[in-house]
């Protein structure tokens, strides 16, 4: 890769990202512009992949809203995004979760903890 | 027709603007152009200027051009091509074409050779859908028919047929500029350009799409 290109991305890269894995449960805090008011939107669910490396990964977040499954792709890097809160650590055994589209009721939510044994 | 600049295709990554949106880019490398001749219309018969770029190694020049690179005290340069001058159009009195002739939101056109394909058939070269894979077809990739009877008892001009691909002269037009970086020597465009990288390119101010964009986006700011 070109240096210049490495210092082109590493500008864009933000450095305060906390380390979220597949599988927890994260606030996505995005910044919503209206007409020319700009206000925080926020949006939780599961992360149920990550894609992707350096200023180019994205992670999608999948919540069950009244009923309806979403899924939204935020790229990590993006200017939009003012931050990333994690709810709860997820313990989970694969790097993209589909299984939780087939979920339905309480299942799709489910991911089991991550408890402090397992993450020692 | 106004002056631009030659580069070398760096390769391509992603920008945010300052409203957070998102656009493809390709980086090109535009630093140390340099006008090595102005071209005059009653010496030449038309009036041009003469840009180079990119150093090349005095032994790999010939004597004529090393003196022709002299003239100008430049190094000598690995490419070398004219950008013409519209009727009136002053030539730059400075002989170096910094990058920042062009400007955020100006519109471009970038020229280069894009990447030789080879020999291809016509399912890539003229995206044919061909015919099916199985049912008894004993007939996959190929161009099927290619006319009629007696009438008009040839074949029509422009017919796709399998040839090589790639390795052209490839223009690609309204590319906008998302950065001009002056301390790095590069400028950043909205897309793709022709050819691999590494490549030498041809970056000219756009001739159909000449206004910069109404809405006047500022480089992305640096943390």
């Amino acid at each position: 890769m070109s240096t210049i290109i490495d210092k082109i991305e590493s500008e864009q890269i933000k450095k305060d990202i906390p380390a979220f894995r597949v599988g927890d449960t994260v606030k996505v805090h995005t910044r919503v512009i209206e007409g020319d008011k700009e206000r925080i939107q926020i949006y939780s669910g599961i992360v149920i992949g990550r894609k992707g490396t350096g200023l180019n990964s994205n992670f999608t977040v999948r919540r069950v809203s009244y009923g309806e499954g979403v899924e939204r792709v935020f790229p990590i890097h993006s200017p939009r995004i003012a931050k990333i809160e994690i709810e709860r650590k997820g313990e989970v055994r694969r790097a993209k979760l589909n299984y939780l589209r087939t979920r339905k009721g309480k299942s799709a939510t489910m991911v089991k903890e991550k408890s402090e044994k397992s993450a020692a | 027709m106004s002056i631009g600049l030659l580069g070398k295709k760096l390769g391509m990554t992603r920008v945010y603007d300052d409203k957070g949106r998102v656009s493809t880019a390709t980086v090109i490398e535009a630093a140390g152009n340099r006008i090595l001749q102005v071209k005059q219309a009653d010496k030449d018969g038309y009036t041009a200027v003469q840009v180079g770029f990119g150093d090349q190694k005095p032994q790999r020049v010939s004597k004529g051009q090393l003196g022709h690179f002299a003239k100008t005290s430049s190094t000598p340069k690995k490419f070398v091509r004219e950008f013409r001058l519209a009727a009136g159009e002053a030539a730059p009195e400075s002989v170096d074409l910094p990058v920042t002739i062009f400007e955020v939101g100006q519109y471009v056109d970038v020229i280069g050779q894009s990447k030789g394909k080879g020999f291809q058939g016509v399912v890539k070269r003229f995206h044919f859908a061909g015919q099916p894979m199985t049912h008894g077809s004993m007939m996959h990739r190929r161009n099927g028919a290619i006319g009629n009877r007696s009438t008009p008892g040839r074949v029509w001009k422009n017919m796709g047929m399998p040839g090589h691909m790639g390795d052209e002269r490839i223009t690609v037009q309204n590319l906008r500029i998302l950065q001009v970086r002056e301390e790095d020597g590069v400028i950043i465009v909205s897309g793709a350009i022709p050819g691999a990288k590494g490549t030498n390119v041809i970056v000219r101010p756009s001739i159909k799409n000449k206004k910069p964009k109404v809405e006047v986006e500022a480089p992305a700011k640096k943390k």
